[in-house]
Formats: C-alpha cells, sequence, structure tokens
C-alpha cells in the first residue's frame, strides 16, 4: 500500500467535500428561510413579501445550482478513489446515498424549477407548497448523508462476513436511529440555518446602512434576526457531544478536542486554553475551567472522561485481539466449515478493524513484531492540535452567534435595528463566520475519525483504490481549476445581484415602494431575465 | 430473519431495477443533454438560444437526478459494480463528472448577464455538458461489453491495469456514437414537442432525422459485432444463484459470440432489440408526419429497446474481466445482502411511484410551447 496515493485521496475528499459544504449550508437555511417570507405574502397578501421572497430566492438560485453541481462528485467519488471501501461496507453504506436519491434529491431538484417558473402558472398556496417541498428535499438529504456518515462514526448494526470479506447489515433501524447520527443530523441543519440567517441579515444590514430598500432589508432582518436566534441556540445546546461517550473513537476524539492526555478524576475541568505537543504528550500553558467538561459529556457528576493515553492502551489490547480475528479469517477463506477458526472469529470479530491497522507497518498483521504493535496503537490518536484549535474556532463562532441574534432580536423587537449603525456594521462583518465555524466542525468531525474511515472497522488507508499518484494529481487539479473559475463567477454574480436588489427585474422600479402594490402580481412586465 | 422473498429472485428484481433506472436516466435527462447537444446547430441568435434552453430549463434538475440515483441505487444494490466500474474508469468519470457540473452553472448563470461573449461561452459550456457525457457512457456501455482489465484478490481488492485511452476501440466508439445518435433523435424530437413551430422547429426536425436514420444504422452494426467481433463471455460450471456474494466463486470464461446465446435460449429476449429499431422507425415516421407525439414516444421506446438488448445480452454477467474472467462480477456474485436488497425493494417500491406522480404533475403544470414571445414576456424564462 502507497501511503501517498491514500494521502492524495483524502486531500481530494477535503477538498471536494469541503467546497461542497460552502453551498449545502446556506441551501439548507434559505430555503426554509423562503418559506417563512413567502407564508408571510400568503398570509398577509402584501406585495412587499413577495418582493422579498423572489429577491431571497434569486441569490438562493445562485447557490443552488453550485451545490447540485458539486454534489455530482460526491455521489461518485467514493467508488472512484475510495474502491475498497465502498466494497467492505457499500452493503450497509450505499443504502442511504440511494435513499436520499429516491426520498430527497428528486423532491428539490422537481420542485425548485417550478419554484422559479411556477409563480404565474401556480395559486399563491400552490406556489408555497412548492417552496416548502424544496426545503423539505433539501432537509432529507442532510438526514440520509449524515445517517451515513454516523455510520462510519458509530457503526450499528451491522457485522463482518469472511465469505463476502465485507461488513453486512443485520439490522436496518439501528443504522436509521443510530444516535450519533441523529445528534449530527440537528447540529448540522441547525448550523445551515444560521448560516442563511447570517447570509440574509448582512446583506439587509448593508441595504440599511446605505438607505437602500429599507422596507425590504428590515422585514428581511427581522425574519433573519428570530430565524437566527431559534437555530443558534439549536447548534449550540444540540451540539454532538451528547454521542462523545459512545465508541472508543468518539471518547478519543472528546480527550483529543480537549488535548486531554490522561483520564481526570470525575467530573474533569474544561479547556480554555493551551498549546497541545504531539511529541511531548503534553499540553502547555493550559487554563481550565473545573467540572465543566465532564457536566457536558457525561451528563453526570461521577463518570471520568477518558484520556488520549488511557484509550492508547486499549487500542493496543484491541490490535492483539484484531490479529486472532485476521488470523481466523484467512483460515476461514481456505476451510470455510473450520469450526475452530469460526469460534475465533466470533470471539475476536469486534477487533478485526484494529487488526487491519497493522497493516500499515507490515503486510501480515500475524507477523507483526511487538515494536509495531505498538507504534499502532499510537495511530489512534489523531492530529491533536488541529482538533483542540478547529473545536475552539467552532465553538467560539457558535458562542458569537447567540450573542449576535440576541442584539439582532431585541434590536428588531424594539424597531431599533435600522439605526443602530455599528451593531448593522457588526452583522456585515459577521457574515464570513458560519462559514468558517461550519468547515471547522467537518474538519473535527472527520479528521478527528482518523485513522479510520469507518471506526473501529476500516483504516482509511486501506479503504483507498488502487490508483496512481499521476491519475490522482490530474484530478485534484482538475478540481480545483474548475471549482476555483466557479466560485469566482459565482461570487460576481452574487455581488452583482445583491447591487441591483429587490427590484432588478421590474424595470423603473429602482426605488423602494414601501408596501405598495402598483404592479398586481407583477405578472406580463417585461425585464431582464430574472 | 427469514425475508418474504429470496436472494435470487431479489437480485433478478435488482438487475431490471437498475436497467430501469438506466432507461428512466436515458431518456429524461437524455432529452437534456440532446438538447444541450443540439443547442449551437439548431438555434443562432439569442432568442432563439433562449427559446431552446426553456424548453428544459425547469425540469432539467429533476431529471437528472436519475443519474445521482443511478451512482446511489448501484452502490446500495451491486456494491461491486460500484467499486470496481468508477475506480477502474477513473478518468473517465472525471470528464463526465466535469462536463456535467457545467450544466447546472450554464443553464443558471447563462442568462445572468446580457454580454454576447458571455452567453456564447456558456452556449458552448452547454453543448459539452451534453455530448461529452453522452459519447462517455456510450463507450463505457462498450466497455462493459468487452470487458474491462481488472482483478480481484482473495481480500476482494481491485487491481485495475489500463489507462484512459485503452477505452477507446472500434466497438466502444461505435457504442460512444450510438449514444450520441440516440440521445440527440431524444433531444431533438423534445424539442418538436415543446417548441413552437418555426424556423428552430424546423431545423431540431432535420437533425432529429439524420440522427434517427444514424441510429439505426448503427444499432444494426452494434449487433453485426456482436456476432462477428471477437466478443463475448459465458458462465461454466455452477454457481448459487442464491449463494454469497463473491465474485471469485464463479467460474467465467471468454467465449466470442456468447452475447448472442441467450436469444436463442430465451427468444422472448427477442423483444428488446425489435423494440430498439422500431422505436426510432416510429420515431422517423412521426418526424415524417409531422407528429411529435409519436416522434418523441418512438424515441423513448428506442431507448428501452437499445439498453434493454445490452442486458438482455449479458445476463447473468454484469462486468466480465478481460485479465481474470473469473473475477468477472455477475448478478450471483456480485449483489449486496439479502436483506439490504429486500429493505432498499421495500423503500423503492413506495418511493419511485411517488416521484413519478409528483414529476407527472409538474410537467402537466408546465405543459405547453415555448416560443420567442414568451421569452420576451416572461421575465422568470432563462
Amino acid at each position: 500500500m502507497d501511503l501517498s496515493t491514500v494521502e492524495l485521496s483524502r486531500l481530494q475528499f477535503a477538498l471536494t467535500a469541503l467546497y461542497h459544504f460552502l453551498f449545502v449550508p446556506l441551501t439548507l437555511g434559505l430555503s426554509f428561510m423562503l418559506v417563512i417570507m413567502e407564508s408571510v405574502y400568503v398570509l398577509t397578501r402584501r406585495e412587499i413579501w413577495r418582493t422579498v421572497t423572489r429577491f431571497w430566492g434569486t441569490l438562493f438560485g445562485i447557490n443552488f445550482v453550485l451545490g447540485v453541481a458539486t454534489g455530482l462528485t460526491m455521489e461518485f467519488q467514493f467508488g472512484t478513489n475510495w474502491s475498497y471501501f465502498s466494497h467492505f461496507v457499500g452493503d450497509i453504506f450505499g443504502a442511504p446515498l440511494a435513499i436520499e436519491g429516491l426520498m430527497a434529491f428528486f423532491l428539490e431538484a422537481t420542485f425548485v424549477g417550478l419554484m422559479f417558473f411556477g409563480w404565474d402558472k401556480l395559486s399563491r398556496v400552490g406556489h408555497l407548497m412548492v417552496t416548502f417541498l424544496v426545503a423539505l428535499g433539501t432537509n432529507l438529504s442532510a438526514l440520509w448523508i449524515l445517517i451515513a456518515n454516523g455510520w462510519m462514526q458509530n457503526p450499528v448494526g451491522a457485522e463482518f462476513n469472511p465469505a463476502t470479506m465485507r461488513m453486512e447489515v443485520n439490522d436496518f433501524m439501528a443504522v436509521l436511529f443510530n444516535p450519533i447520527a441523529q445528534a449530527k443530523f440537528v447540529h448540522t441543519v441547525s448550523a445551515g440555518y444560521v448560516c442563511a440567517a447570517v447570509f440574509v441579515l448582512g446583506i439587509s444590514a448593508i441595504y440599511l446602512l446605505k438607505g437602500k430598500w429599507v422596507s425590504v432589508a428590515k422585514r428581511s432582518m427581522a425574519v433573519a434576526a428570530a430565524f437566527g436566534l431559534a437555530s443558534s441556540l439549536s447548534v449550540v445546546v444540540l451540539g454532538d457531544e451528547s454521542g462523545y461517550a459512545l465508541t472508543d473513537n468518539q471518547k478519543m476524539k472528546l480527550a483529543a478536542l480537549e488535548a486531554m492526555w490522561h483520564t481526570e478524576p470525575a467530573p474533569a475541568g474544561l479547556t480554555l486554553f493551551g498549546i497541545p505537543n504531539m511529541q511531548t504528550q503534553h499540553t502547555d500553558l493550559e487554563i481550565k475551567v473545573p467540572y465543566v467538561l465532564g457536566l457536558i459529556s457525561t451528563r453526570s457528576l461521577d463518570r471520568p472522561v477518558v484520556g488520549i493515553l488511557e484509550l492508547v492502551d486499549h487500542a493496543e489490547d484491541r490490535i492483539r485481539s484484531g490479529i486472532l480475528a485476521y488470523d481466523a479469517v484467512e483460515k476461514l477463506k481456505v476451510n470455510e466449515a473450520d469450526i475452530a477458526a469460526r469460534a475465533q472469529f466470533e470471539a475476536h470479530k469486534r477487533d478485526l478493524g484494529y487488526g487491519y491497522l497493522l497493516k500499515a507497518y507490515v503486510s501480515d498483521p500475524r507477523t507483526a513484531t511487538n515494536e509495531q504493535i505498538v507504534k499502532a496503537s499510537l495511530d489512534v490518536i489523531p492530529n491533536v492540535p488541529v482538533m483542540f484549535w478547529t473545536f475552539r474556532i467552532m465553538a467560539g463562532i457558535g458562542v458569537a452567534m447567540i450573542a449576535l441574534f440576541a442584539v439582532a432580536f431585541i434590536l428588531v423587537s424594539l424597531r431599533k435595528a435600522e439605526y443602530t449603525r455599528w451593531f448593522l456594521r457588526l452583522c456585515v462583518l459577521a457574515m464570513p463566520l458560519p462559514w468558517i465555524a461550519i468547515e471547522a466542525g467537518w474538519m473535527l468531525a472527520e479528521i478527528g475519525r482518523q485513522p479510520w474511515a469507518v471506526e473501529g472497522v476500516l483504516p482509511t488507508f486501506m479503504g483507498a483504490s488502487s490508483l496512481t499518484k499521476s491519475q490522482i494529481w490530474m484530478t485534484i487539479i482538475g478540481f480545483t481549476l474548475m471549482y476555483g473559475t466557479l466560485a469566482v463567477i459565482e461570487v460576481k454574480l452574487m455581488i452583482k445581484t445583491i447591487k441591483k436588489g429587490p427590484y432588478a427585474a421590474k424595470m423603473g422600479h429602482m426605488h423602494d415602494e414601501p408596501d405598495a402594490s402598483p404592479l398586481a402580481d407583477g405578472r406580463g412586465v417585461a425585464g431582464p431575465a430574472e | 430473519m427469514e425475508l418474504p422473498l429470496d436472494y435470487q429472485t431479489l437480485r433478478v428484481i435488482w438487475w431490471a431495477l437498475i436497467g430501469v433506472l438506466l432507461i428512466g436516466f436515458a431518456i429524461m435527462d437524455g432529452f437534456d443533454m440532446g438538447v444541450a447537444t443540439l443547442l449551437p446547430f439548431v438555434a443562432k441568435t439569442d432568442e432563439e438560444r433562449r427559446a431552446v434552453i426553456n424548453t428544459i430549463s425547469a425540469t432539467w434538475e429533476g431529471n437528472q437526478v436519475w443519474f445521482i440515483l443511478g451512482g446511489g441505487a448501484i452502490f446500495a444494490a451491486w456494491p461491486f459494480v460500484y467499486a470496481v466500474s468508477f475506480s477502474g474508469f477513473y478518468l473517465a468519470m472525471f470528464v463526465v463528472l466535469m462536463s456535467m457540473i457545467l450544466r447546472p452553472v450554464g443553464f443558471k448563470y447563462r442568462s445572468k448577464r446580457p454580454g454576447k461573449a458571455w452567453r456564447r461561452n456558456w452556449d458552448w459550456a452547454l453543448f459539452i455538458g451534453g455530448f461529452v457525457p453522452t459519447l462517455v457512457f456510450g463507450v463505457a456501455i462498450g466497455n462493459v461489453l468487452s470487458g474491462a482489465p481488472f482483478r480481484l484478490d482473495s481480500d476482494l481488492r481491485i487491481t485495475y491495469e489500463g489507462g484512459l485511452l485503452g477505452l477507446f476501440t472500434p466497438f466502444t466508439v461505435l457504442c460512444g456514437l450510438t449514444s450520441v445518435a440516440m440521445v440527440v433523435l431524444q433531444g431533438a424530437t423534445w424539442l418538436g414537442l415543446k417548441l413552437e413551430r418555426g424556423e428552430v422547429h424546423k431545423r431540431a426536425m432535420t437533425y432529429g432525422f439524420v440522427a434517427g436514420i444514424a441510429l439505426i444504422v448503427l444499432f444494426a452494426f452494434g449487433f453485426m459485432f456482436l456476432k462477428f467481433g471477437n466478443l463475448g463471455y459465458q458462465l461454466t460450471g455452477d454457481v448459487a444463484a442464491s449463494g454469497v456474494s463473491n465474485p471469485r466463486r464463479a467460474e467465467v470464461v471468454p467465449a466470442a459470440g456468447a452475447w448472442l446465446t441467450n436469444y436463442a435460449t430465451y427468444p422472448w429476449m427477442w423483444i428488446a432489440p425489435i423494440v430498439g429499431f422500431a422505436g426510432p422507425v416510429l420515431a422517423l415516421i412521426g418526424l415524417k408526419l409531422k407528429s411529435e407525439a409519436l416522434a418523441f414516444g418512438g424515441s423513448s421506446l428506442g431507448i428501452f429497446g437499445i439498453i434493454g438488448s445490452v442486458g438482455a445480452s449479458m445476463f447473468p454477467i454484469i462486468l466480465p474481466s478481460t485479465l481474470d474472467a473469473n473475477s468477472s462480477l455477475l448478478v450471483w456474485t456480485a449483489s449486496s445482502s439479502h436483506m439490504t436488497l429486500f429493505v432498499m425493494l421495500l423503500v423503492t417500491v413506495v418511493l419511485l411511484p411517488m416521484v413519478l406522480a409528483y414529476t407527472a404533475w409538474v410537467y402537466k403544470v408546465l405543459f405547453g410551447r415555448v416560443g420567442i414571445q414568451n421569452i420576451r414576456t416572461n421575465p422568470d424564462m432563462y
């Protein structure tokens, strides 16, 4: 196994996934904000709300297509770059992807066209239903992909079958109701809602600062403030800590993001600041708040949070057991009816993946030296400084978002938001923050999963396809150039649309027209497309 | 747990379902890709091009899901096929993805700026997004018929020997061209249905007629290759149709002409190629009689017959290996587990009819021809 092709495939996956995930959160949140705005339009029948809905709908569209376009790559990348992973866990992992297509992608993609082109073909309520179905579809797709991802973090409801050399499902309900998947879903879609709320808040603030299109901006800001406050609370309160006690790797993630090298007496303290050092296995300049971590992560006062090095010791035991599982599988390959080997397999099968960790050092884990076993056990530590800092960036921004939306909500309620210029400037400055937090969150979850592709089951390095370095370089460069170009075009179009403002489609109405509806439904008015 | 359907039956059902998905993809996304391929040729002015684009602007997105679902369903039901084909055809897949990424952005962004160069560039991007995947998919089907250079070791890890250029042989290029003709006919007949009659409509009909004739000739040549070319694999010895999914447990050998033996054993399978020829003939008649519905229906029927013929010729083989025939993927050895196939069937039986129903409703709402007049008056149009 050539490690560098694995690293390249990881790099490509990270690049394409992080890029895809620039567009998805905005889609998740903005789709529901459109439902809210359009509902107000349907209930009040005031033309201004139709303008509000259509304006944010235009920006939604520009963003949505890039989510769709980059999503194509994701659907096939498991097969192209991770073919052994696809074989090894396809029996479980493929199902949520297929259901995502059937249940979610069809829904959002079939109705999104009607959302843009159906304004004069549907009744008000009919069009609102279509917008709602688009929002439902996008959010359902998040559910199914996180069920797939949750299974990689906590592979429940499946076991290894030596005859087919892969994991096979034995309990679909367990895969579906995986607690980690559920926690991830709520956490991730809430983060998407915050992202959209900040987007709407920021652009509305720009308009208010410039005194342009004030009545559209005011109304948009009111929706964003309420929606954002609820979702920013939801992201933090329903964060995914609840799952951190479930598996060895989840425990390791928790210890790593806290840079907690040794088990502490319960309840453990929360590290506010420190400089983790992988070599000395120590965190320098630590500042701790007592009790807090134990309370959050174990929801108790007496259960300890296990430290990194204690988890490494535990991994070493599992590796030794995994060697026996590997040995049994090799024997069963030769003779399926070997009863002794079957018994040995049953006793050790849950550690087979740990046995595979040795394949990084030796082709046959049964011949591994003691030194190699110790080395492999240290591999279960993810990159602690990266974990430590991405968590602090993510959580820090999360808390800042709650503060921002609390202020926004109060100012909007007091009808003072449009005159409070420091607040409006703050809203504009805050615009990049949700994206930074979201990308950091992805890194935390996926770098924290290392060295596993599937926790305890399949090491990442084993999952890669047998490709050449030049093949992967070619695709990395190709995707980077294509995605880079599209990003530039996208941002330019967004800025152009924002500059043109909400009345761009109605020529001659470049100025604000509060609550007026001189154009009836705006039908039959000539003008540039969308 | 005892499941109500046995493993063998489920495997056959899933083999057929993947066929249905591929046919659904080729019929639905086929006309989008055909329209995009024809765009620079049938429409000359910006208004003409906008009219052509707006025949599919509201529906191409849903149609593309057939492609994504195809990937997901193959992953779920035939993980070996997903793993071997997409890693094996690595750069071909990359080319497909890169060109398909151009479509969503092309449709959406083209209308956002009035500049001539801007729009002309997006027109060619859309052409690439229609033509290139169509050609590569055809070439890929050709490679599936002629076998791919892969082997599976005892861990069932895949190694693949061969690059992008190796995918192009006379036979596979023929398959690629067949695919292009099929999709262009589909796109042209769609424009016939959906475009207001006039200059552009007339040009589309002409291109459709040429594509229809080409399709019949190319499909016939394809069959000649199956008969006289050195193509085909067959299963030797016994394999348990309800046995474990391990491709190395079946014996397969190359056998020239073996892709035609199913038609001798099961004469009813002739339906597929007969429909494959009759469809384009009906489409041509429709074009001549100016009955656009007949033309589009005939073209769609042709797609059903042509893709069905590939399946009928190869069953129960899915992907033969040229390096090690015993690594070939079969309906009996390359599927998911019994339970996954069963659960996924339940999900599909519930959801697919719903998808078809609301898709039909959307087309009903959008019913009617698109003309230059609509482009001028409706600000929603691309």
